[in-house]
């Protein structure tokens, strides 16, 4: 995407009024001053200065949605052309700003306070005891902990995917059907594949899968009780599922090599195992990378599987942060603790993944 | 010399015979993988399926194949009011999993539409114009966007709860759709703005040439050329949010709650009705897994997009 001059270049003659200016002017900030107006309303009532018989904060919502649609008109009527392009961009930048942005912010008013959803007392700011409690919960760490572990289940993943998609790029007959039948469990929902497998196929007495397991000599499969065979589980569970989305990535990246390439390589005599390593596997690098940091973002959200099967058992070794988090909330109602372990969960993730980017992009910018 | 005559002159080499081996050998290798792999896939689903058909001995003695190892009955659909002999009649059952279908639908129908219109105009206004909004310039807004894949949802849950609590917007479906819409948005950004970046400029310049607005250009002959691009866009963001799970489970209750929630809120450990789950689990997977079979191409067209620059 070039950032610099517009790709399509339009010349207009605006003529703008000034008074069509100061009209526009007028839109934007009259509803700005309709938004305060009402917001410093609502706070009075919330502090009990006042009574105007308000229920909820709907009419502040209200006035806020006025005021995102006088802004967009506003840019038409003051910058004419100019605004109508705008008017792409702002409406999903608006959207965006109001409903990350502002939360965050909340977010972070939260996550310094004490606040017990079911105490009566409300939201009373502690500071940094949250931070303190945090350093000292082993439960946490044990759930970051788990996340690495099942991040690093990624590369078992990545390889299986790419054998997947190199199978589904050769010459095969059936390969619509094959595409279609990998492609399936993306499709279902993690609480259904956590029912499916999870709760059924792994029923210890008569569940498929548990029954194979016998018929191989294993005469006690509990899949959930030993804690390492817990999480092993929940990483086949999700690998089942998202393995096709990598899949398919590689699939695309692989049809994107030009056939001759490949014929080159035949050509100068290198066999199906040195072609892959020495030709396939350095071109797909940039593919494999974007796949693999997409997949890591995906994985760092893992929770319904985890919720649905195991809730974070045997003992916590299967919890994943967003799981803890998730009981944190239903067991103890505790919306401070929670919302602070999220925050810190935010911020270890921006650093990982930026230092994660800064060497892929190293890793790639050679071969490109 | 008898020898030799004997001999035929033109034979396969002992190289070659080996070479046609070694092409079988390796054909059986790789049906053997794809159909394991296709096994694995798809078995979960017919276990499934044919498990709302069976009844209590059946699951018990782990029956696999119906009118073999079992006779298929309509259980399982009987207890959510979807068997032939059901169908016809009043059923409280029936009318709560069509309330959850519905509420399913219809948040994330109008998620993925809310989230393809709005990442649509934002992803061609990038490709096409330099903006600056403030400090932020094209490549920063784009950034900004997608930045918001990193974002796990738990952060935004718990103020999310508390925010909509204040706005009474708990439990409604319009919260939902907002979130959903949220989640989705970075990934239909990024299918747009590689399916905008393909469209050449001079298509637009002609029809503003021709007297057009940009407007008009933009919804009257990109938006068609697109339009492939959408619809992979919206059916990726169709199933994310189908099956969404978690902010369903936090912020709805009674009245908006989705499939998902309801198939979670009932596997209960003890006294499962595995026919019943079963069921239920079906109905709420044969939606995608009829869109998938379908419009599989969409799919991979749209997961694709960002793979391949």
């Amino acid at each position: 995407m070039s950032t610099e001059g517009d790709l399509l270049h339009v010349v207009t003659s605006d003529n703008i009024s000034p008074s069509r200016i100061a009209f526009g002017r007028a839109v934007i900030w009259g509803a700005a001053l309709l938004l305060a107006v009402v917001a410093v309303l609502q706070t009075l009532q919330e502090t009990g200065n006042v009574d105007l018989g308000f229920t909820n904060w709907r009419p502040t919502l209200y006035a806020y949605l006025t005021w995102a649609v006088a802004l967009c008109w506003g840019q038409v009527l003051i910058r004419g052309e100019k605004g109508k392009r705008t008017l792409f961009v702002l409406p999903a930048v608006l959207f965006v700003v109001s409903l990350v942005v502002f939360p965050l912010i909340f977010g972070l008013i939260i996550a310094f306070s004490d606040w017990n959803l079911s105490s009566p007392d409300g939201r009373q700011f502690n500071g940094v005891d949250n931070i303190v409690q945090m350093w000292s919960d082993p439960f946490y760490w044990n759930a970051l902990k788990n996340m690495v572990w099942y991040c690093l289940a990624i590369i078992v993943e990545y390889a299986i995917a790419f054998g997947l998609a190199l199978m589904l790029n050769a010459q095969i007959r059936a390969r619509k059907f094959f595409r279609v039948a990998f492609l399936l469990p993306l499709m279902l929902s993690p609480v259904a594949v956590s029912w499916m497998v999870g709760k059924s196929m792994l029923e210890l007495r008569f569940g498929p899968l548990a029954r194979l397991a016998r018929a191989l000599g294993w005469d006690d499969p509990s899949f959930f009780e030993n804690p390492v065979m817990a999480r092993l589980m929940i990483m086949l569970m999700d690998a089942w599922t998202f393995i096709p989305f990598m899949m398919i990535m590689i699939l695309a990246g692989l049809q994107a090599i030009p056939r001759e390439v490949q014929e080159a390589a035949k050509v100068d005599g290198a066999n199906g195992w040195r072609g892959f390593w020495e030709v396939t596997f350095p071109l797909m690098l940039p593919v494999s990378i974007t796949a693999i940091l997409i997949r890591i973002i995906f994985k760092l959200k893992l929770a319904d599987i985890i919720i649905n099967v195991t809730s974070g058992g045997p003992g916590g070794a299967t919890d994943s942060v967003t799981s803890f988090i998730f009981r944190e909330y239903r067991d103890r109602s505790n919306v401070g603790y929670g919302t602070l372990l999220a925050m810190v969960y935010l911020v270890i993730i921006v650093i990982v993944m930026t230092i994660l980017m800064k060497i892929a992009d190293r890793w790639t910018r050679p071969q490109t | 010399m008898t020898d030799a005559t004997s001999q035929q002159i033109f034979h396969d080499s002992e190289s070659d015979l080996g070479h046609k081996m070694k092409w079988w050998a390796g054909r059986v290798a790789i049906y053997g993988a794809l159909i394991f792999w296709a096994i694995i896939c798809l078995f979960p689903i017919y276990w499934t399926l044919t498990t709302s058909f069976k009844m209590a001995p059946n699951v018990m003695k782990g029956a696999m194949i119906p009118w073999v190892d079992f006779q298929p009955a309509w259980l399982g659909w009987k207890s959510i009011g979807l068997s032939p002999d059901t169908i016809g009649a009043e059923s409280t059952v029936r009318a709560e999993f069509l309330k959850r279908f519905m509420n399913s639908a219809v948040i994330s129908l109008s998620a993925s539409a809310l989230a393809v219109v709005l990442g649509s105009l934002s992803a061609y206004g990038l490709s096409r114009f330099s903006y600056k909004f403030g400090y932020m310039r094209n490549s920063d807004i784009s950034f900004f966007f997608l930045s918001q894949l990193i974002l796990p949802p738990v952060v935004l849950a718990l103020p999310f709860l508390v925010l909509y609590k204040a706005l009474a917007l708990l439990d409604t479906r319009i919260g939902l759709i907002l979130l959903y819409t949220l989640s989705v948005l970075p990934i239909v950004i990024w299918i747009m703005r590689d399916q905008f970046a393909t469209i050449p400029t001079e298509l637009e310049e002609a029809a503003m040439v021709d007297g057009l607005s940009i407007w008009g250009a933009f919804l009257t002959i990109v938006l068609p050329i697109a339009l492939p691009g959408m619809v992979a866009a919206f059916i990726l963001s169709l199933v994310l949010s189908w099956n969404e799970y978690f902010f369903a489970a936090l912020l709805t209750s009674s009245y908006a709650n989705t499939l998902p929630v309801m198939v979670a809120s009932q596997t209960g450990s003890q006294g499962i009705n595995w026919w019943a789950m079963a069921a239920l689990a079906s109905a709420a997977i044969l939606p995608l897994i009829v869109i998938g079979v379908v419009l599989e191409r969409f799919i991979i067209r749209g997961m694709a997009a960002g793979a391949v620059k």
